[in-house]
Order: structure tokens, then C-alpha cells, then sequence
């Protein structure tokens, strides 16, 4: 019961998930909203790795997932820097309030 | 209780902890340092597993990398200090109403249900064998993926440039340029 396995990083790992969500739904603030994307794609790699190890340990399908997402997450954490630097440059403000004019 | 378990249930509770503080707390730059230690967690974790690949990979990429990414973010953005406003009551009830039963329908699905692994030989997840497969051009091999993944890498390299450039200060450098010539 207590001995860890795939059950506990399971449970971990949606911990992790939906402590994400919360952020992304409670934040206003858009590197905040960035740092939730960031755990909720941790807690998928992990999720990919646990069932890698505990179910399938004779394929390596699981790591080569982890590998691209952690590769991708840096690419799209690059862009939305960037386009939020932009945001502060026009608006002097990275809420997500100060940026709805393309809402319309 | 062995070793193992108890680093195991240290770990997990320092990804925890960290993580809800870093999407609790009101100070921007103390989120950053908490998901900064949660990313170390989560990395310990992979090391504990004894994937020892994918652990250097989360540390180089997320920990040294994306986490001074927002740090300099937070830096050129936000007046040091300055504590972020607070949030609607309501909307914070809502969000965790939202988020637990999320967590308490996925808790129910995974233990009522039984998962069946593979009996065959494992294969060790070390270097050798990760570059082979990910390289290969035979049916389990990423060798197109790989390739995907790097067109990708520069062509968010290239937006970043474009997108971050400020405009302005191109046109002033384009004049200078023409009154140098002049």
C-alpha cells in the first residue's frame, strides 16, 4: 500500500495537473499563466514516464513522447515571452484585462 | 519503510508543495523560485525512476533554461516588489471547485482501473539506446519526429526574433545607416 508504483506517481502527477489548472484559471497575469502551462506539461511528462517504466519497460515509446514535449514547451515558452514582452512594450500592462481589443 | 520510499515521499511532497505555493502566492518573483523547486522535484523523480536521460534533459531544459527565461521576463515586465492584485473570491472558489473535482473524476477512473503491463524483456533507457531508436529510419524509429522537432525549434527561434524586435529602433538604425552613407 505504501510502497510507491505506478498508482502513487499517478496521483502525483493529476495533483500536479489540476494544481496547474487552478493557477490558469485563478491568475490574471499572463508569465503566471505561463508558469501553470509549465506544470501542467510537467505533470504529462511525468505521467508518460511512470507508464514508460510500469507498463511497457521493454519499449522506449513513453521517453521519445517526454523528450518532444519537453523540446516543444521550450519552443512555445520562447514565443509567448516574446509576444508578451511585445504585449508590455504597447499596453505597459501583461494582464489578460488590458489585452482584450482583439476580442472584437 | 526502505530508502527509496521515503525519498520518494519527500519528493513528492516538495513537488506539491512548491507547486501549489507557486500558484498561490502573490509575489510574482517568489512563483518563479517555487516552480523553479517544483521542476527540481519533478526532475528528482525521473532520476528516481532511473531514467537518468530524461532527468538531465527536464534539469538543462526547464530548470536552467525556461526558469531564467521567465526570471528575465519578470525582470523586464514587473516592478520588483509590487504585489500582485488579489483575486475575486468567487472566481478562486470556482477555480477550485473546478480543479478538485477534475482531480476527484481522475482519481476515480485510475484506481477503478487496472492497468496490465508487458512480461517482456525491458530494455535499459540509456543513451545508447535512446539515440538508436531516436535517430532510426526503421518502424520504431523517430528519425522524422526528430527532424520536425528541429524545423520547429527554428522556426520559433526565427518568430521570437521577429516578434520581439522593436521597430522603432530598426527604423532609426536603417537611418543612421543612409546618413552614414551620405
Amino acid at each position: 500500500m505504501f510502497t510507491p508504483g505506478l498508482y502513487h506517481i499517478l496521483l502525483i502527477s493529476s495533483a500536479l495537473f489540476f494544481i496547474g489548472v487552478y493557477g490558469f484559471l485563478t491568475r490574471r497575469n499572463l508569465i503566471t499563466m505561463l508558469m501553470s502551462i509549465e506544470l501542467i506539461l510537467n505533470s504529462v511528462n511525468l505521467n508518460f514516464i511512470a507508464f514508460n517504466k510500469y507498463l511497457w519497460p521493454d519499449k522506449l515509446d513513453g521517453l521519445f513522447f517526454a523528450i518532444f514535449i519537453i523540446a516543444i514547451a521550450a519552443a512555445e515558452a520562447a514565443v509567448a515571452i516574446a509576444i508578451i514582452i511585445n504585449l508590455y512594450r504597447s499596453h505597459q500592462s501583461i494582464d489578460v484585462d488590458s489585452a482584450e481589443e482583439m476580442k472584437y | 519503510m526502505s530508502g527509496s520510499t521515503i525519498i520518494f515521499y519527500m519528493l513528492a511532497a516538495l513537488i506539491l508543495v512548491s507547486g501549489l505555493l507557486a500558484v498561490s502566492t502573490r509575489q510574482i518573483f517568489r512563483a518563479a523560485i517555487f516552480l523553479l523547486f517544483a521542476l527540481i522535484g519533478v526532475a528528482g523523480l525521473f532520476f528516481w525512476m532511473q531514467y537518468e536521460f530524461i532527468a538531465a534533459v527536464q534539469i538543462v531544459v526547464y530548470v536552467g533554461g525556461i526558469t531564467v527565461l521567465i526570471i528575465f521576463s519578470i525582470f523586464l515586465t514587473q516592478q520588483a516588489g509590487e504585489k500582485m492584485p488579489k483575486q475575486k473570491l468567487g472566481r478562486q472558489i470556482f477555480s477550485g471547485l473546478a480543479a478538485f473535482c477534475g482531480f476527484a473524476f481522475t482519481m476515480l477512473q485510475v484506481f477503478q482501473h487496472s492497468f496490465i503491463g508487458t512480461i517482456d524483456q525491458p530494455l535499459e533507457p540509456n543513451v545508447a539506446n535512446i539515440g538508436t531508436q531516436m535517430l532510426g529510419v526503421n518502424k520504431s524509429g523517430y528519425a522524422l519526429p526528430f527532424e520536425v522537432v528541429s524545423m520547429l525549434l527554428l522556426v520559433s527561434l526565427i518568430g521570437c526574433i521577429v516578434i520581439a524586435i522593436n521597430p522603432e529602433q530598426e527604423i532609426v538604425k536603417i537611418e543612421n545607416s543612409i546618413t552614414i552613407t551620405k
